[in-house]
């Protein structure tokens, strides 16, 4: 089977958003082109606002996503948790594309024995553990996400300890929003780990308005730019686990 | 974390697998993590665990590696599988498996009642359990005490969630922060067997700082200094701090010094046991002696 490359944004936020298009028809246009994106929403001490849950909830849907709605505290395991079960479900997707090819239409894993599910699921996991993975972040930094951002963080660099831990390769990109003058700010170029995180981030300031369905776009466009851009060059390979010291 | 389970089940329901047809009355619920929720069951007369789940992925990734510890030689420190189906409900087709139900206490619990010497005991036969898993290609990986039980006649340790175990070579599935030492600092979240061997030494800590401790710049200091202060803990210090740092690459290896700890200690019990017996001797025989002399002195003067 040819390795192919998965494709995320994971878009963290902690409230609606307030200004141009809905986000929801943006991720689904992200998903029409092979991405998935996936929201984190951060709650409150338990105050829960319906709005934003629900949003959280319709642009996962529309992206072909996972959302998920965590407190602060929570966060580290979430985000990986998030990433790897979008993962599955992505493969899961094209797994059950090629079953219905071979069992016939409107077929699916749920339409099987469960106990002939194992041996599909082994390819699934097979393949989720050896495909290649790049991850734009997409970090909301609206006023009141700024208490939250060294949480962010930390999960962020726990997430990229998870997954270089698996054989196939990752790139990863962070982006917040709103940007100064710009919809989104780049924090953080491709790459394979996310080591520098620890001194960008300090240097995000936060501002009021919270374009999440402009900032998605955005991010879109940055796949696309980069996909563009590395057709040129050849793919980058990286050492594995030569710098664990560096994380902490 | 805030789940939107579609799954509405009540103790007094009975649920029938869509497959096999095998009914399952709902006791109560025995409890419920990221994955799903495991309900405690009667079936023709018989306590059953049954987990169930709307990720129909995690629950065959689950059962896959059930399938995998029962093949294991000689290991019983998993529950037994014992059926796999679907659950047809008004809100839509839920997988669920069924198996074991295993009842005991917390490994904690059971130090408390039945004494520090049981320890040694138990890592032994943890880490024998370990043996067996990675010598099959597999790691545990979500070692915790939560994850442990203590069962009855015979004591023995059992392990209750499968659900983090990893073929070795992958990438850790599941881990508890506390337990993981990828988020110490001190490792990969690569499965391997020096990552369950971090996790027992943490296990193994967690009996006595039920509450745990936080982080720090400089964690393996701080691991260290944990393991120090414990003093049921001092003749395995070494063997401890070993595994933190990953120096056992096997569990046998680390089985293989625990073991001559364990008999050591044993062995000393045994000798003060002795020696305190051999005093009690003297002093009961020297209380005799004393009081049969006046006995005869008092004889005597008469």
């Amino acid at each position: 089977m040819k390795k192919g490359t998965l494709k995320q944004i994971l878009l963290i936020t902690d409230g609606c958003s307030n200004h141009g298009e809905d986000p929801a028809s943006v991720a689904a246009l992200a998903f029409e082109q092979g991405m998935t994106v996936n929201v984190i929403g951060i709650l409150d001490d338990h105050d829960e606002n319906a709005d934003a849950l629900q949003e959280v909830e319709d642009i996962a849907e529309s992206g072909g996503g996972i959302s998920q709605l965590v407190y602060q505290e929570n966060l580290s395991q979430t985000v990986q948790m998030v990433t790897r079960q979008a993962m599955t479900q992505t493969i899961q997707g094209f797994v059950n594309k090629e079953l219905q090819e071979i069992l016939g239409k409107d077929e699916t894993m749920t339409d099987i024995e469960p106990e002939k599910r194992g041996e599909i699921m082994e390819v699934v996991e097979e393949i989720g553990e050896t495909c290649d993975l790049e991850v734009l972040v997409l970090i909301d930094t609206s006023a009141s996400m700024y208490h939250k951002l060294n949480t962010v963080k930390e999960s962020l660099i726990d997430l990229s300890i998870s997954l270089n831990a698996r054989i196939g390769q990752n790139r990863f990109a962070i982006f917040s929003f709103p940007g100064k003058r710009k919809t989104v700010q780049k924090v953080l170029d491709w790459s394979p780990k996310l080591d520098a995180v620890s001194t960008i981030f300090p240097k995000l300031t936060s501002g009021g308005i919270t374009p999440t369905g402009p900032a998605l776009k955005e991010a879109m466009y940055q796949f696309g730019k980069k996909s563009l851009f590395s057709s040129l060059k050849k793919p980058f390979r990286d050492d594995e686990n030569h710098d664990q010291e560096a994380w902490h | 974390m805030i789940k939107k389970h579609g799954i509405n089940i009540r103790p007094g329901m009975t649920i029938t697998g869509k497959w096999h047809q095998h009914k399952y009355v709902v006791i109560k619920q025995l409890g419920s993590g990221s994955i799903g929720t495991v309900y405690l069951c009667e079936s023709e007369g018989k306590y059953v665990a049954l987990k169930m789940s709307d990720l129909s992925t995690s629950i065959t990734i689950e059962v896959n590696v059930l399938k995998e510890l029962d093949k294991v030689q000689g290991n019983r420190l998993g529950p037994y599988l014992i059926e796999v189906d679907d659950w047809v409900s008004a809100d839509g087709t839920f997988p669920f498996y069924v198996m074991e139900y295993l009842h005991g206490t917390t490994i904690r619990h059971f130090i408390q009642k039945n004494g520090q010497h049981w320890i040694g005991v138990i890592m032994l036969q943890l880490l024998d359990g370990l043996a067996g898993l990675h010598e099959s290609g597999w790691v545990f990986g979500d070692l915790k005490a939560e994850n442990l039980l203590m069962v009855d006649s015979p004591p023995r340790i059992r392990w209750v969630d499968v659900g983090g175990t990893t073929r070795i070579g992958r990438a850790i599935k599941e881990y508890t922060e506390f337990y993981d030492r990828g988020y110490w600092g001190m490792g990969t979240r690569k499965a391997e067997p020096s990552y369950d061997l971090f996790a027992f030494v943490m296990v193994f800590l967690s009996i006595y700082y039920p509450k745990h401790f936080q982080r720090t710049n400089q964690p393996k200091q701080t691991i260290f200094q944990k393991i120090d202060q414990i003093k049921s803990l001092k003749p395995y210090r070494a063997c401890f701090k070993k595994a933190i740092v990953g120096a056992y690459a096997t569990s046998s290896q680390m089985k293989n010094d625990l073991l001559k700890i364990v008999n050591h200690s044993q062995r000393n019990r045994q000798r003060t046991k002795n020696k305190q017996q051999g005093s009690r001797f003297i002093e009961v025989v020297g209380i005799t002696l004393i009081s049969l002399t006046y006995f005869i002195i008092a004889w005597f003067s008469f």
